[in-house]
């Protein structure tokens, strides 16, 4: 029998790993071998850990050939953003300035994983610092999309997203400040889930903006949202912002329909700017779930139209105080010709970050000065507690709210570099849930006519999880939508 | 024309806690460098601050010991800045909301009790330290201090002199001291003061430009220098010149003050509050709580030493200036002292060994059971006072009961009436000059003569006994 594990989910992969049908060394090889074959096209990694996975998926298979217990995750394996710290390898942010990179520990989703069985393949590429919505702006490679090999594949988890639709690993981890899980999950054709805000440990996340930052999986279908998301959510003493919640079992979750469920559809996110390929391929979705037995009814989001000056003057900010810490003392990059302190700092941070982080430190500092304070930051955390609202009072009329994750499918390479404006647009249906802090997942829910993955948004109440994974399963499983990327040639 | 001084103190005072303020890392800085770090302390990406709440328990407390209102909601902001001793390039710290505000302390001074206000106390971290003689042409950052939690004391503007800038910083290191919250050591850097100086026309009510005397290792450095400070501001103005704000530090050995940095190139921090840290409630459940923790403070025990053991205010003062003589004293008059001795010995004698000794009396060898004791044995006539001070400092060296060194030097008085007569009548003898002279009417020489005696009995004897035997002996020549 010669089954392709890397088509496989990770439930699949578990249950046979599990029951002794196969083993979990053979389930890596077939992955590592799969990164070799198609990594020169994909480009999805900073960097892939062939020996290190070989040995965890031993490990694994020395556990159930001793008849101990092995996790949930047992021989899953998967690849992390290269902002998640682990003790194996480096943790760049795919930036200069933290090339050489090695934390001395792991980030506590990544001790979860571990103590779950799951097996680390290496980290993956996105844009520096998780700054950009297409991971061009990686200090180190250009990754691409599997669905096309010319555009981008969304960002900032770009690397996340493109290795599991090219099935170089069964799923990821990324991380979401405004959009960076779901939108490269839809622009690249998988599922990406950003938890609720508090719901995953960030100890071991680097930091980009610390009230939106949320690390959350991306996967080949939703029931793997739920094994993923069972393994790393939950109460984490070492982050002060992590809840203090029972966390359900999400697998428990997934069936049950959506049979007397309402669905708000926001007003706001079907106006100009949505593209008509994306519009079409949500209403479907939608009437897929009306079918299910769902209940749609038009809601409200008022403050939407400010979301994105919200989120670049709050984002920007805290970013500016979060990266200071890279200069040059302790670690990462120092100049190498800087003559005095003053040099020290200027060089090592000009030459070390890229364009992008330049100008949001830049922008978050001039937020955050004397004089300017009251009228960027104070305002937008003010207009920030209105979008929360927004979204409470929507909640009073339905469960979900469902919308498109982005306005277009995947863009070419350097369609949007010299507009960062029109960048950050991409995030327009994604940011206002960051602001809000609530969970939030992208499906695929078609193709465009060029072939180019569109994603459905399902958003929920803030811990309620289990309502948007419910919904997301039913739209899977009714509506047969599944994406397959073309076939990569071998090199 | 007539000057007044006006000036407000900004004190840091390092928490006594196990652990620092956002990681549990110890607070132990003696410790070769660099090797209380941790991920956290050295600003090691993706890396949390949680806040210790003995921190904020401590904050507290040295705010309801200042009478001061403790915020019901308060937060925790970064302040950014680059330097190499901040590993964040931030420091979390409290910008408008503070733990605790609006209090007071009462000092005294030559002049009188006198009340200074309180604005603030707020909780934040300690920096690294840096050190520029490790040689090489490098500089060296340690990071064990990094993280040390910190509470900052600001008081109003209403401190008019050196004086009361001395006797604010003893009565607050003392009611710190009290609370056992930090050790208040100024040249470990556990206690770091700082004047904010200016003058201005007696009778005016707008404040003079101020200047900011930083890194003074000692209270006395602290009235030095604002002496002369005020001194030099008044000289500026006199001369018709024009004072600047700026900092300023203290030459301790010439004495001056030197400016180290002008207005100008002050810092925009950017305070904003810091989001990996929830705000920081502290209900009225834990304002009370925390208030019955509060042990006597210096003003309530020394008003209560005064009255409880009848001794004078000058004593009680004295006795509670420090949370540990004061213990000592109250055990030493529960073992049964006289009261008024034991203040005596331990304001004495006692606070001389130890002086010498360079010893805080919770490491002294003497218990007050044994001083209590020994004051017991000079009441009942076992030994005289100059015994009991030789016996005093064999105590303090070997720590032995008093008893024990009087049976073992066989220090027992003479109060054997026979005894004492022979000797008195060898002085006598041998002193044939001292004797005339009395008898010419020079009373003085008595106390010659009873000198003589102590030494030839080697001190051992009872000398209220040798006084009425010597004056007896005489009268009778």
């Amino acid at each position: 029998m010669s089954q392709d594990w890397t088509r496989a989910t990770a439930y699949d992969i578990r249950e046979a790993v599990k029951s002794g049908a196969v083993r979990a060394e053979t389930v890596t090889q077939a992955y590592l071998d799969r990164i070799a074959a198609v990594e020169n096209q994909v480009l999805a990694y900073n960097e892939v850990w062939n020996d290190h996975a070989l040995a965890m998926a031993r490990a694994v298979d020395a556990k159930i050939a001793q008849g101990e217990d092995v996790g949930p995750l047992a021989g899953v394996p998967i690849g992390l953003k290269d902002l998640i710290c682990t003790t194996e390898g480096r943790t760049t942010c795919s930036s200069k300035i933290l090339a050489n990179y090695q934390s001395p520990f792991d980030a506590t989703c990544v001790e979860r994983l571990r103590a779950q069985g799951a097996v680390f393949l290496g980290k993956l590429n996105m844009d520096e610092f998780a700054m950009g919505s297409s991971t061009e702006n990686s200090a180190t490679h250009q990754t691409r999309n599997p669905f096309n090999l010319e555009c981008v594949p969304g960002g900032s988890s770009g690397g996340s997203a493109a290795s599991v639709s090219a099935n170089e690993c069964a799923f990821s981890l990324g991380s979401d400040t405004g959009g960076s899980i779901r939108q490269p999950a839809a622009l690249s054709g998988c599922v990406g889930l950003k938890p609720t805000y508090g719901r995953v440990s960030r100890w071991g996340l680097v930091a980009f903006a610390s009230s939106l930052d949320q690390i959350g999986p991306l996967t080949k279908d939703v029931r793997d949202q739920a094994l993923a998301l069972n393994a790393i959510c939950g109460h984490d003493p070492r982050d002060s912002t992590s809840a203090p919640l029972e966390v359900p079992d999400f697998t428990a979750c997934l069936e049950g329909g959506v049979e007397g469920l309402t669905i708000g559809v926001p007003k706001e996110y079907f106006t100009e700017g949505l593209g008509d390929e994306v519009r079409g391929k949500v209403e479907a979705a939608l009437n897929v779930l009306r079918d299910s037995g769902a209940k749609t009814v038009e809601v409200s989001l008022p403050h939407t139209s400010y979301a994105v000056a919200v989120y670049y003057i709050i984002c920007t900010a805290e970013a500016s105080a979060n990266l200071a810490r890279f200069d040059g003392v302790r670690y990462g990059y120092r100049h190498p010709e800087a003559k005095d302190m003053r040099e020290m700092y200027v060089l090592s941070k000009s030459e070390g970050f890229g364009p992008e982080v330049q100008r949001r430190i830049m922008l978050g500092t001039y937020a955050l000065s004397s004089g300017y304070y009251d009228a960027y930051y104070l305002k937008a955390q003010k207009v920030r507690a209105l979008i929360k609202r927004d979204f409470d009072r929507a909640y009073e009329q339905c469960d979900v709210i469902a919308t498109p994750t982005t306005p277009t499918p995947a863009f070419k390479f350097g369609a949007k570099t010299d507009n960062p404006l029109e960048m950050y647009l991409n995030d327009i249906y994604t940011i206002s849930l960051n602001l809000y802090g609530g969970p939030g997942i992208s499906v695929p829910c078609g193709q465009s006519a060029d072939g180019l993955p569109i994603g459905f948004q399902i958003m929920g109440k803030v811990f309620d999880e289990a309502a948007i994974l419910r919904t997301a399963y039913t739209y899977e499983q009714r509506s047969g939508v599944k994406l397959a990327a073309p076939e990569l040639a071998a090199s | 024309m007539e000057f007044e001084t006006v000036v407000g103190m900004e004190v840091h005072v390092q928490l006594d806690t196990e652990s620092k303020c956002f990681c549990p890392t110890s607070t132990d800085f003696h410790a070769p460098p660099n090797t209380n770090v941790c991920p956290l302390s050295l600003g090691l990406p993706g890396t949390l601050p949680v806040l210790n709440k003995k921190a904020v328990e401590y904050s507290v407390m040295v705010g309801l010991a200042l009478n001061c209102e403790i915020s019901r909601w308060s937060k925790m902001d970064r302040k950014n800045y680059f330097y190499p001793d901040l590993a964040k390039n931030y420091q979390i710290s409290q910008y408008d909301l503070p733990l605790c505000h609006g209090g007071w302390i009462e000092i005294e001074t030559s002049a009188g009790k006198k009340k200074i206000g309180i604005t603030r106390a707020h909780l934040e971290e300690d920096t690294a330290s840096n050190t520029h003689e490790i040689g090489g042409g490098f500089s060296g950052v340690d990071f064990n201090r990094c993280g040390i939690p910190l509470l900052e004391i600001v008081t109003e503007p209403d401190i008019r002199s050196a004086e009361e800038a001395y006797a604010y910083l003893t009565a607050l290191k003392q009611i710190l001291q009290y609370l056992g919250v930090s050790d208040c050591n100024m040249e470990e850097g556990s206690l770091r003061a700082e004047a904010n100086i200016s003058v201005r026309p007696k009778g005016s009510e707008e404040f003079g430009i101020k200047t900011e005397v930083k890194n003074v290792a000692s209270f006395s450095g602290v009235q030095k220098a604002i002496e002369f400070e005020v001194a030099r501001q008044i000289k500026v103005i006199g001369e018709g010149g024009t004072l600047v704000q700026e900092t300023r530090g203290w030459d301790a050995d010439r004495g001056i003050t030197f400016s180290q940095r002008t207005k100008e190139s002050a810092h925009d921090y950017r305070y904003f509050p810091d989001p990996d840290l929830m705000p920081i409630v502290v209900d009225e459940a834990w304002e009370n709580e925390l208030r019955e923790r509060l042990p006597e403070l210096p003003a309530a025990r020394r008003a209560r030493l005064e009255e409880q053991y009848a001794i004078p205010p000058y004593d009680a003062m004295v006795l509670t200036l420090s949370k540990g003589v004061a213990d000592y004293y109250e055990a030493a008059a529960a073992a049964k002292a006289d009261p008024k001795k034991a203040a005596n010995w331990i304001m004495g004698d006692l606070q001389a060994l130890l002086t010498e000794a360079k010893q805080e009396i919770e490491d002294c060898k003497v218990t007050p059971d044994n001083l209590a004791a020994m004051i017991t044995l000079i009441e009942d006539g076992t030994i005289s006072g100059k015994i009991a001070k030789e016996i005093l400092a064999e105590m303090f060296a070997s720590g032995k009961a008093p008893k024990a060194i009087v049976e073992e030097k066989g220090l027992v008085q003479i109060s054997d009436t026979g005894e004492l007569e022979a000797i008195v009548r060898e002085v006598l003898a041998g002193n044939p000059a001292q004797v005339e002279q009395f008898k010419a009417g020079k009373d003085r020489v008595v106390g010659f003569l009873v000198g003589q005696v102590m030494k030839a009995s080697k001190g051992k004897a009872n000398p209220q006994m040798v006084n009425d035997i010597l004056t007896k002996q005489l009268k009778a020549l």
